[in-house]
Order: structure tokens, then sequence, then C-alpha cells
């Protein structure tokens, strides 16, 4: 197992000089001179000049290539345009804000994907399996940065309707924006978690029907299993397989929906940092911010690669 | 028609007049259409027939594993006399895997994938007897010892997958036997392996049968088979009993056509390897569009008029023995001295 995971952990290496080349490209993959571009239209030549000089512009591509690798091992991921600081550290201010809003979504997406999936695949064809499977592709079909919007009018500012509605009357019971308290959590995280609730819902649904017509699962009701038992041990187990796959899959997607999710609840995270960073010009903070992404999202794919070992007894290590 | 054909035996299971049907939207399909027979404590009951002919079907019925579209629609399944269709699932949940055990066709899915050998042959101890992890893992390793599996103490910790076909196929059988159960189905347990293999897993179930005293219904197509294990042979097609006799009776005197053309299908070993083998010609008709008289009329050599519009009844002649034809009836209204063995004479 050790083993499994150093050597899982060496096979992300060229994923992150892979990674490391793109996201160093990015600086001379804009038309025109990346300095002129940084400056801006109308600059004066003196600034542009200062500017390449400041991001080592002069030297042949190779050796910018390995500095910014060097630095970056090192932490150093460069120094903001716009505020001047060190982009590790503008980073690093917003880097658990966004875990936090990607982790707690994961966590209600996994949640509530797993029991609608069940109750549906254990009611296959029924009135119920129906009704969910259509909030399903409801909530998969939705743009998440629409639902915050609703979200927001309807549960934050509260609607205006006649006063004979129930439930609907006074309905502004959390935080429209920011991050930090519950009320202020609970919003984007329902707006992010979504789309994701509902992919793993249909395949928990589809794996779980799939298991369950397995023989072993027979083997097991003729062993005198319980129903509960044969659903929650010996089908689970088995069916979480490719949903655990899934789960990994969604939690790049979440951290690309973060973008929009925090620019809707303003939300101070990555994702706002990038488009921030973005319409400022501000290329160092950019390319940091897509590189500890980039990260984030190897790491989270080789916990998913543990996580499979611990399921399938069947993936050969050695 | 209905009863055992030795009701002074002590059966320890009787099925009397089983019907399982599958529901479509608007058709029934009665897989299982009046199915009697009985078991004698500590005997073997060979049920053999084509594939469809309703054996598997009846065996999920009495463990009453039929799931939707289909139902046991009526009948009596007798289990040490009570009747296991009024029992309520958690009676049904006690019985399964305790008094009354499965094997089934395909041990290379039958086992869980995810879970090690002993921890599933261990939670038949876990659930009926309520043992801990640690003796449940204890019984395991000793009854993989009994199934024949070599140094179980290290096998009882592997998975499915690290074993071949046999092994699991004795891991099953552990599983089965891990309660002492009365009454052993075995749903062709060695259809799926080679023929060495199959030889040996035989030899473990008639071994283990005797050691433990148990009734098996053993469900097969292979009339070798049945010569092997079996002490009675109740013979299926298209969901009813067309024949049930002791195994002797079957191999000396077959009396119901179809049983007959079963025989003349095996090869022989003095069979001349030039000439064709022996088949029954035509198909098991479609469930959902049965003949209305003997269901094996279209397929029979000797079918007359009476068999084409009406069904014989199973009828118990003086030893016991089932026949359901009209050639054995007072009806009969073909050639009086019609022997049903003619036409293997004149084939071979």
């Amino acid at each position: 197992m050790f083993q499994f995971i150093i050597r899982r952990i060496l096979q992300t290496i060229p994923v992150l000089i892979g990674v490391s080349i793109i996201v160093f490209s990015m600086m001379h993959l804009v038309p025109g001179d990346p300095a002129q571009v940084i400056a801006g239209e109308g600059a004066p030549q003196e600034q542009i000049d200062n500017i390449r000089e400041r991001l080592g512009l002069n030297d042949p591509l190779p050796k910018q290539y390995l500095d910014y690798v060097t630095n970056a091992v090192q932490g150093d991921l460069g120094t903001s345009m716009r505020s001047g600081r060190d982009v590790s550290s503008e980073i690093g201010a917003r880097f658990w804000v966004t875990v936090e809003l990607a982790f707690y979504s994961t966590v209600l997406a996994v949640f509530v994907g797993l029991i609608v999936g069940i109750i549906s695949a254990t009611r296959k064809y029924s009135a119920i399996d129906t009704i969910l499977m259509l909030v399903a592709l409801f909530g998969l079909s939705m743009p998440n940065f629409w639902l915050g919007l609703m979200l927001i009018q309807w549960f934050a500012i509260g609607i205006d309707l006649p006063s004979w509605v129930p439930f609907f009357s006074d309905t502004a019971w959390f935080s429209p924006s920011g991050w930090g308290s519950f009320s202020q959590v609970v919003l984007p995280v329902i707006t992010l978690g979504t789309s994701s609730a509902a992919i793993i819902a249909r395949m928990t649904r589809s794996s779980m029907l799939d298991v369950i017509g397995q023989d072993y699962i027979r083997t097991a009701r003729a062993k005198g299993v319980k129903e509960q038992i044969v659903i929650y041990r010996h089908a689970l187990k088995n069916a979480l397989i490719p949903i655990v796959t899934v789960v990994g899959l969604q939690f790049g997607g979440l951290l690309g929906g973060a973008v929009l999710t925090e620019s809707v609840f303003a939300i101070n995270g990555m994702g706002k940092l990038i488009i921030d960073s973005i319409q400022a010009r501000d290329f160092p903070v950019v390319q940091g911010t897509i590189l500890v992404a980039s990260l984030l999202f190897v790491f989270v794919n080789l916990l998913v690669d543990v996580a499979y070992r611990f399921l399938n007894k069947r993936i050969d290590l050695d | 028609m209905t009863g055992a054909p030795d009701t002074s035996y002590d059966n320890i299971l009787e099925i009397k007049n089983l019907q399982t049907s599958f529901f479509t939207k608007d058709l029934e399909v009665k897989a299982v259409d009046g199915v009697s027979f009985s078991i004698p404590k500590g005997k073997v009951l060979g049920v053999v027939g084509e594939s469809g002919s309703g054996k598997s079907i009846t065996s999920l019925s009495i463990l009453r594993l039929i799931e939707e579209p289909g139902k046991v629609k009526g009948g009596e399944i007798l289990f040490k006399g009570e009747n296991l269709l009024n029992k309520s699932e958690a009676q049904m949940r006690k019985i399964r895997g305790n008094e009354i055990s499965m094997i089934f066709q395909e041990p290379m899915t039958s086992l869980n994938p995810t879970f090690t050998v002993g921890q599933q042959i261990g939670e038949s101890f876990r659930i009926h007897q309520g043992l801990s992890k640690k003796e449940a893992k204890k019984k395991s390793v000793d009854m993989l010892k009994l199934v024949g599996i070599p140094s179980p103490e290290k096998r009882v910790d592997q998975y499915p997958f690290e074993l071949s076909g046999g092994m699991r196929q004795r891991v099953m059988i552990a599983i089965a036997l891990a309660c002492n159960p009365d009454l052993l189905i075995a749903d062709e347990p060695t259809t799926a392996l080679d023929v060495t293999i199959q030889a040996q897993i035989l030899d473990l179930m008639k071994d283990l049968q005797k050691k433990l005293d148990m009734g098996i219904l053993l469900i097969t197509h292979d009339l070798g088979v049945v010569a092997e294990t079996c002490d009675y042979v109740a013979v299926m097609y298209c969901g009813k009993v067309v024949e049930f006799t002791d195994k002797k009776t079957l191999f000396t005197e077959p009396k119901h056509p179809y049983t007959v053309g079963l025989m003349e299908s095996i090869p022989q070993y003095d069979q001349d390897v030039e000439g064709d083998l022996a088949v029954i010609k035509g198909s098991v008709p479609s469930p959902a569009d049965m003949p209305k008289g003997c269901r094996f009329a279209p397929r029979c050599p000797f079918a007359t008029d009476l068999c084409r519009n009406k069904l014989p009844d199973l009828e118990t002649d003086e030893d016991g023995n089932q026949i359901r034809c009209w050639i054995y009836s007072d009806e009969w209204d073909g050639d009086p001295e019609v022997n049903v063995y003619e036409r293997s004479e004149s084939t071979s």
C-alpha cells in the first residue's frame, strides 16, 4: 500500500511538469508582447521595458522556464502586478476559502447523490424513482450562476408574495455574500453542489442497478442476509467503485464552478482572484492560481486512486 | 395427481402444484405451472430438463427469491411439513442459508468480489448463530478444510479473484453448508466447471451429503450427473413435471417419450462416431405460446389428436412413480401396442 502511494505520487511528476509548461506558456501565448499587454495600451516605452526586465522576459525561453519552475518549487510564484505582494501570499489567504467551498460542496453532493441514487435504484421504475431522476436532470441542467442568483433572491433577499402564500412569505434566512459563518456558507455550497449531486445520483442509480442484478447479490439473499444489509453492504461496496471515480472528476468541475459561484456570492476565494487578476492583466497571479488549482486537482485524484485501491481489490499494485 | 409418490417417507420437502409466473404489461408467462414433487429426508432428487423448463425458477421459488416481475401464484411448498409460502419475510430469512441453502451455477460471479472468502463464509455464522467476527473466521477455516481447500488459513483471507473456478465452487459449497442445512438446493453446480473438476465437486457433494445427512435438490440438464448422484429424478418440460421416478427406473425403463428422447441424446461410448447423435426434433415452445394439449405433443413422435387437444394429468402408478402421458392412460386413442422405445431401436 505504502509503495503504491509512493509510486502514484511519482507518477504525478510528469503531469506537474506538463501543467507548469502550460501555465508558463500562458504569458507567451498572449498575442503580441506580454510586457506591452501587461502595461496596457498607450503605456510609455520606459514602463514596458521596466516590466520586461522585472519579469525576465529578455532571457531566452528555456532559462525563463527553469527560473520559473525553480522559484515555484521554492514557493515563490512571483509578485502581483496589482498589489505588489507575493503571489503565494495572495493565494494563501484565499486558498482555504475555495478548498472549504469545494469540500463542503463535495460532501453535500456525495451525501445527497448517494441517498437519492440508492432510493431510486431500490425502487426502480416507481413514481419516486421517476420524480427523483427528473429532479436530478433539472439540477444537472441548471447553470450554477443562475441557481445562485435564484437562491439569493428567494432565501437571502426574500420575495414579495401575497401574504396567503404559505412558507415562502418571509424566507430571507441566509446571507447573500461573504464566507465564514453558517448563514454565509449554505447558499454557495448548495449552488456549487447541486449539479454534482445530480451527476452522482444518476451514476449511483445506474451503478447500483447493475450491481443489484449480479449473481453475488442473489447469493447474499440466499444466505439469509437482511435486505438493507444486502443493499448497503454487499451492493454499495461494489457500486461505489465507479462512483468514486466520478466524485474525483467532479472535484475538478467544482474548482471551475467555484469561479462563478465565488463571483455571484462575492466570496474572496481563488476563483474570484482569477477573475479579478485576469481583468487587471495581473499575469503572475493568474499563473500562480491556475498552478495551485491544478495541484489541488492532481492531489484529489491521487486520493481517489488510493480510495479505489481500498474498494477494488483487483487493482494490481505490482 | 397431487401428493407424493411415497407418503410413507418423511419428506424434507414436498412441493404441491407450485405455480410461478412472470408478468409483463399484458402477458403472463407461466414459468412453473403446477409442479409437484417431494424429496425424502436425506435423499437426492435430480430435476432434469432442457433450458427454459422451469427448473431454476422452481428452486428460487422454494427460497422465495423470485424477483419482480415474477411471482409465486399458488401451490404449497412444504418444508418439514410447514408451508414456506405462508412464512413472513423475517421467518424466511431465518430459513435461508440456515435450514435451506443454495449453490448456484456460476461460481465466477456468485461470490462478492469485494469481500474475502472468510467474510463471505463467516457471514452465515454471524447471521444465523450470532458468532463474533473471530469465531466466525475460525469456523470459516474449518469449513474450507471440510470442502477440501488446501492451506485454508491462507485462503480464508483471500478474495474470490485469487481463486480458480473449482475453488470458488468449493467456497460456495462451504457457504451453503456452513449452518448444516437440512436441504441443499444445487442449481447446475457443475455446469460451468471443466470435466475433471465436475467429478471432484460431485464427489464432494455426495460425500458431504452422507456426512451431514441432508436432502439435496440437484438441478441439472446432465443425465450423467443424475446417474452419478441422485436417488430420485423429476423430469421437467415447459414448467411441468412429466415424469417422476427413482433413478433406476429412469435409466432402465423411462416411460415418457420426452425422457426417452433425453436418454437417446446422450452420446454412448460404443456409438458409431460417423453417425449423428439423436436429437429431439423441434424446440421448446415459447412460454407465451403454449400448446393447449400436452406440451410435448408438437415434438412427440407418438402424438395423437388426444395429445394435441387435452393436457394429460400426472398419474401415479403402483410403484409410486409418476407419469404425465396419455399413452399410459385408459383414454389413449393411438396404437394400443405402442412402444416408446421403438424409435430408438429403429435409429440405432
